[in-house]
């Protein structure tokens, strides 16, 4: 199947048919290695203790709560700018995974925070600007249930989601830019990650099972999007039919 | 392995994660389920795309 094909929904949702039993297993395949490896090999932190512990799910979320927006924003220009037709479908169905891993990271950031610093909650730029991120997914989803006709919904919600952008870059160097509370990049920085690789490691395998476990979550949303517009287009023609 | 004295965070943050994403699973899985029933019932009732494969006549 060449890439162009993928365009056509008939097409896009037999490929994912076909793929999604082996991104299944391979999510949970990571799943089982990466939490061996986070809470039977890696040891606890010299100063956390066992707290560190949450950092395995709570890191990985951070990132897929932001990788979600920017899928989102890519999205975007392909609904703005090509027209592809699966490009508002990836959109929209990006924006309910991306704000429950962004809510997995601002609850589990909370429960890390009580025992690191006394505190669950505090409006530094880090948190401040992820929870401000977590809004505007709500946002998004709920212009989305809004309005009710897909092309309309897909351009305005487009357009809110590049707005929305702006505050990737500013989630990623807020803690260079401000003093906050949250510690600054240890991992995904210029000079190369400062955490010992009996840490590293286990956080790694465990980015990689949430990154499979986002991919098979969105494609699968993504099939279900395609039927639900597929119900739609049918209804229409039902009710055309019957006005006739 | 032993969590330490805030085991109660550790045990509750991976909770949520779990609780998060098997709801995430759960509503896909209805959704999915829910689309493909509808869909099926609108196809019984005769109602059809017209780029739908069409029954080969002899």
């Amino acid at each position: 199947m060449r890439p162009a094909e993928l365009a056509n929904p008939s097409r896009f949702n037999a490929l994912v048919a076909r793929v999604l039993p082996w991104l299944v297993a391979a999510t949970v395949l990571a799943f089982v290695l990466g939490l061996y490896q986070a809470l039977f090999v890696a040891p606890d932190d010299y100063q956390q203790g066992a707290t560190v512990k949450i950092m395995f799910i709570h890191v990985p979320s951070a990132w897929l709560g932001m990788l979600g927006w920017a899928l989102m924003s890519i999205s975007a220009l392909g609904t703005l700018v090509w027209r592809h037709p699966l490009a508002d479908v990836a959109m929209k169905t990006a924006a309910p995974i991306g704000a429950a891993f962004t809510l997995i990271c601002l609850v589990t950031g909370a429960l890390w925070g009580r025992p690191t610093w006394g505190t669950y909650w505090v409006w530094d730029a880090r948190l401040t600007s992820v929870l401000i991120l977590f809004l505007m997914y709500l946002g998004v989803i709920a212009l989305w249930r809004t309005v009710d006709d897909p092309s309309r919904a897909a351009r305005a919600a487009a357009v809110l989601t590049l707005v929305g952008a702006v505050n990737l870059p500013i989630i990623k160097f807020s803690v260079d830019w401000w003093n906050t509370l949250h510690q600054p990049a240890s991992v995904l920085r210029l000079g190369g990650s400062t955490v010992y690789p009996t840490i590293l490691i286990p956080l790694l395998m465990m980015a990689v099972a949430f990154t499979l476990l986002f991919v098979t979550l969105h494609l699968s949303a993504m099939r279900n999007e395609i039927l639900r517009r597929r119900v739609r287009t049918l209804r229409l023609m039902r009710a055309a039919t019957a006005n006739l | 392995m032993d969590l330490g004295p805030h085991a109660g965070f550790i045990v509750a943050a991976y909770a949520v994660a779990v609780a998060i994403v098997a709801g995430l699973i759960a509503w896909i899985v209805i959704d999915h389920r829910a689309q493909t029933r509808i869909l099926e019932d609108l196809e019984r009732a005769g109602v059809t795309r017209r780029s739908s494969p069409r029954e080969e006549v002899p």
